[in-house]
Parts: C-alpha cells; structure tokens; sequence
C-alpha cells in the first residue's frame, strides 16, 4: 500500500525559509504569490491488512519522528 | 564526577567537551555511543556534545533524540541525576521531551558562528553555582537552527518558574534588539528543566576553557557540574 504523510509548520510559526522562497519567486517575477509556507513531504510504502491499519501505523510514524507536534502538523493520505 | 558523554554520527565536539569536563573535574569521561541502553554505571552527568547528528536530517536532533541510549538518559533524568545538552545536544534533549519547545531556523537564515555575551540569569543550579547572578559570560556560538520556540503557555512557564538558564545579551549586559543573534524567544539562549538538573543551551562554553583559544568563561559551566557531583 502506497501512502503520503504530508508535515507542515503550524499557522502562526515564523517559517524563514519559506520567507525566503516567497522573496526569491517574486524576485523571478512570478506574479500573485501572496505568501509561501515550506513542508515536507514523506512517499511511504507499508505493508498492511487494510487503509485503517496503514492509517494507524502511520499515525504514530507521524507522531513519534516524522512531525515536531511542538511546531508542525501531519496529515496522512492513503493512495 | 562521573560523566558519560554521549557520541551520535555526525557529532562534532565531544571532544571539546571531554576535555572540559576533565579539566572541571580531573577524571576522564567515559564515551558512550547511541546504541548502547545503558548507561555505565554510577553516572553522575550525561553530557550530549553538539554537532550535527545525523547530518541534521528530518529535523536537528529529531533522530538522535529517539535513540536507544536517550532512554537510559531519560531514567538518569527521572532519577535526578544532572543532563547536559550543548547545540545540537540541545536541540536533541528538546526532540527527546527531556526539555520543551524546539529549535527553529535562525531569523535571518544564516549559520552564525562568532563570540556571544550571555547573561548567567541564576547561580543557585547545579550548573551555574560557579558563576554569579546576572554575570555576563563570553562564548562562542555556531549554529543554523537556535531560534528557541514554544508555546505561549510553556514561554510563561519557564520565566514563571525561572527555568531559563542563560539570555544572550551584549557586551554590557542589554538584552534585546541586535544582541539577540537568531530570533530566539525572549533572547533565551538556554534553559532548564523542570527539577533544575537538565540543562539545554545552544552557546559553546567548552570551548573558552583556555586563555589560548579566547577566554574562559566558559569553564564555570563545568566547574559548577563537578562540584554538584562532589556534593551529592
């Protein structure tokens, strides 16, 4: 089962680098950014009975290492 | 004083802090790798040195802070035994919950690496007892991510309970403005746990242990952490 955990920085968290890249595509005189947020993407691979199993199992992949619950917020898609 | 002085890959300054705390304390310390789950024993302090543990990959510290030996360091914590987190060590204590809120990227996106002033804000901690209330100490900094962050509640928390340790400052003591390098809450360069015996700090102070390389402002860090030890 393929699935995708998707990490963002939590609203109200200064994110410098995505500052950055927001400055950086305006100076490319790409029009219309209003602001840029930068998160990671994690493409996983996971053996499973089933979509709520591999759910659960990613859960806690989420929670325990691939987000700082302190700053950052996962979603997971099942694909 | 019986330190173990934890070695991830990718860390560089375990040897720096080696040399601290032998000099500090007159034994060697003993070098304990992440794998390992226990610590050897009769460890008074853990020292977790910095550099960059796994290439700062994910997040800096996040997977050396989930590593075997951190849950020996937590036990040493429980129990009350003295934990020290320098730079990245800092950033891993944070990641591994033996300290709250994390490290975020420098405000201005550069590496900083130069001589910082920091006010020692309390002498009375198993980490400070060498050095005076409110004394201005000179160290060295080197880091990417040492902007300090957390929640509001966890912010009021830890002034409200004098759980921070050192606030960068200038040369004459002002805090705020242009002394603050990196964007840091309340210019929060290191803080402590709740029972006061874990220490996190992103400043170097083991290396100005000699007047050779820059000062010594940095050796009453770790003649406090002997001294504690002799007493308990």
């Amino acid at each position: 089962m393929k699935a995708r955990v998707t990490v963002t920085l939590k609203n109200g968290v200064l994110d410098p680098q995505g500052k950055a890249i927001e400055g950086a595509l305006r100076s490319l005189g790409v029009e219309g950014v209003a602001s840029v947020r930068q998160g990671k993407v994690f493409d996983i691979e996971i053996d499973a009975a089933d979509p709520a199993q591999a759910e659960a199992a990613l859960k806690a992949a989420s929670e325990k290492l691939l987000a700082n619950l302190v700053v950052e917020n996962y979603r997971i898609d099942i694909l | 004083m019986k330190a173990a002085v934890l070695l991830f890959p990718g860390l560089n300054r375990e040897g720096d802090a080696m040399r601290a705390i032998e000099q500090a304390s007159g034994h060697k310390p003993t070098l304990v790798w992440h794998a390992e789950h226990e610590l050897p024993a009769g460890t008074d302090l853990v020292l977790v040195p910095g550099g960059f543990s796994y290439g700062d990959y994910l997040r800096c510290g996040a997977i050396a802070g989930r590593a075997n030996i951190m849950d020996a360091v937590r036990a040493h914590a429980a129990r009350g035994g003295l934990v020290v987190g320098i730079c990245n060590g800092f950033q891993i204590l944070c990641e591994s919950g033996l300290l709250p809120g994390v490290l975020m990227r420098n405000r201005d996106l550069r590496f900083i690496c130069k001589m910082q002033h920091l006010r020692v804000e309390r002498a009375d901690t198993s980490f400070t007892s060498a050095y005076a209330k409110d004394q201005i100490i000179k160290v060295a900094i080197a880091h990417g991510e040492g902007n300090y962050e957390a929640d509001d509640e966890t912010i009021r928390r830890l002034e409200g309970e004098g759980r921070v340790a050192f606030r960068y400052c200038d040369e004459a003591g002002h805090i705020g403005g242009a002394a603050n390098p990196n964007g840091s809450t309340h210019d929060i360069a290191g803080i402590y746990s709740e029972k006061l015996n874990v220490l996190g700090m992103m400043p170097h102070p083991e290396n100005l242990i000699d007047p050779l390389v820059g000062g010594t402002d940095g050796r009453g860090l770790f003649e406090s952490m002997a001294s504690f030890s002799r007493a308990a």
